[in-house]
């Protein structure tokens, strides 16, 4: 590979790895400094040392593994349900036009706040998180699915119709393939959307995993491991959008 | 021109017309030719007299007209196993590499994976792409990406080839060279084919017969019977004959595409008025 392919092809990732370390050395510098307290931000050197204590002694493991079992319920229920009700608004040009302005609606709305509710019908447990992830991931599948279908390019639909194909071949030969990029770019939307709703309803409702944990270290000032369990999940969401991204790559080359 | 019975295709009083929120418009109007069996027929017309509707009528995707297209005697309604269609717009698909994309036609009919792929791989020979069989079709230039298109169709074996201006969005040296290679493969397959274009030269460098359409509403003009030697090829260009039909066909079509271009001025100042 000549330097000018290496650079095009990590030239970005070294950049933003840069900004990032960047980042983190001036964290450390101001802490070290003193100027901001380290009981409110510690550097991350303390933030990396707490990772063993994390692991050893609040269980961060299991607490990730409950999170991401609910997430991952969540997302797959939104997958379930939101793909087929995309597929049906892309289908029924009048249920588009009648239901897709109310789902992006839906996705715009705070639905966090309605967590009270959900308590009071299904109790402080893995429902509650559950239900309310899965009615957050399940906008972005059902537009992203619409959208990919609505995008599909009409000469790919013709060929397959001046080859005879019936509606079911349509639909697993072309449509399907053609709007699997942007369909799982719903699906990862939605993925990201259940656990960022997960940690955020688990931190309110005080239950379950790494939400509660976070919510635990910040109720004892242990500000350094409350960090280290945010860096936690920030750390796997970017491997969830890294795994998805190849799954996609697989799933439909070219 | 009246039908023939012996034809391959025939196109037997086609008239289409469409509603549009200026009221009704006649788009085809008593459109009738026929297609010898092993002929390669060009039908041209200027922008707006129905090119790409008789495309789609003849390949049964566009329904709803008057008249009849008959195959071997027999009239058609929808697709039609005998038809293959080349379209104009790029219509690989992206996720499949060449080898699948010409295997298309043959996965869909429940042929096996070995002998698909060994007939497959005849065709992109027969195009000139071995080689590129893994490629995708990012990975190939525009006129590659028409070949594969050309070759998907003649996977399905059939008996017409119908293509609406398969080289349009091509740069003029690669038409003419694919041009070449067409009626190389036409000839090697005694194919008969009915080509949509807008070209003078792409019709009478490549087929027997061209057909000249009206400016809307689409009508049959004139036939014209291009008698150049065979085998041909993009060399037939530079002859004197060559430039003779070309001259005799755009007299018939100046006339019609000028109404066009003075149609299409007159909405522009209308729609600039308002």
């Amino acid at each position: 590979m000549d330097g000018a392919r290496a650079s095009a092809r990590f030239g970005p990732l070294l950049a933003g790895l840069t900004a990032v370390a960047v980042c983190l050395g001036a964290w450390q510098a101001i802490a070290a400094l003193g100027l901001v307290s380290n009981l409110i931000a510690p550097p991350p050197s303390a933030i990396a040392a707490s990772f063993p204590a994390l692991i050893a002694e609040e269980g961060l493991f299991p607490r990730f593994a409950q999170t991401f079992a609910e997430a991952f319920i969540a997302a797959g229920l939104a997958v379930v349900v939101g793909t087929p009700f995309g597929w049906w608004l892309h289908a029924k040009r009048w249920a588009g036009r009648a239901y897709e302005s109310w789902v992006a609606t839906f996705a715009a709305a705070p639905l966090v706040l309605l967590y009270p509710l959900f308590l009071v019908i299904l109790g402080r447990n893995a429902g509650t998180i559950i239900a309310m992830s899965f009615l957050t991931a399940m906008p972005a599948v059902v537009l992203k699915t619409k959208e990919g279908l609505d995008g599909i390019r009409p000469v790919l639909v013709n060929v397959g119709r001046s080859f005879g194909l019936g509606e079911s071949q349509l639909f697993w030969k072309i449509l399907l393939p053609a709007s699997v990029p942007t369909i799982c770019n719903g699906v990862r939307l939605g993925l990201i959307y259940a656990l960022i709703s997960v940690v955020g309803i688990e931190f309110l409702i005080n239950f379950g995993g790494l939400g509660e944990l976070i919510d635990d270290l910040a109720q004892r000032w242990e500000t350094a491991m409350m960090y280290g369990a945010i860096s936690f999940v920030v750390l796997t969401s970017m491997c969830f959008f890294y795994l998805t991204e190849k799954l996609e790559r697989w799933i439909r080359p070219g | 021109m009246s039908p023939a019975a012996a034809s391959a295709l025939v196109v037997d009083g086609v008239t289409k017309r469409f509603t549009t929120p200026d009221g009704a418009l006649t788009a085809l109007e008593d459109v009738s030719f026929a297609v010898r069996p092993g002929e390669f027929l060009a039908l041209i017309g200027p922008s707006g007299c129905g090119k790409s509707t008789l495309f789609n009528i003849i390949g049964g995707l566009t329904g709803g007209f008057e008249g009849q297209v008959r195959v071997d005697g027999a009239p058609i309604d929808g697709a039609h196993r005998a038809i293959g269609m080349v379209f104009q717009e790029e219509s690989t698909f992206p996720w499949r590499t060449t080898l699948d994309n010409v295997a298309f036609p043959l996965e869909v009919a429940g042929m096996g994976k070995t002998e698909r792929y060994a007939r497959a791989k005849n065709l992109i020979k027969l195009v000139g792409l071995d080689g590129f069989e893994n490629r995708y079709p990012a990975e190939l230039s525009g006129g590659m990406r028409q070949r594969t298109a050309l070759a998907r169709t003649l996977a399905a074996e059939p008996r017409i080839l119908l293509m609406d201006e398969p080289f349009a969005a091509l740069d003029e040296q690669t038409r003419l060279l694919l041009g070449d290679r067409l009626l190389q493969i036409q000839q090697a397959l005694k194919q008969t084919t009915l080509l949509i274009t807008h070209s003078i030269a792409e019709a009478v460098q490549l087929a027997d017969r061209v057909v000249v359409m009206t400016y809307r509403p689409g009508r049959v003009k004139r036939v014209f019977d291009i008698d150049l030697p065979r085998p041909r090829n993009s060399e037939i260009v530079s002859s004197a004959a060559f430039g003779h039909y070309v001259a005799q066909i755009w007299n018939d079509l100046r006339e019609e595409a000028a109404k066009g271009l003075d149609e299409s001025e007159a909405i522009a100042r209308r729609t600039g008025q308002h």
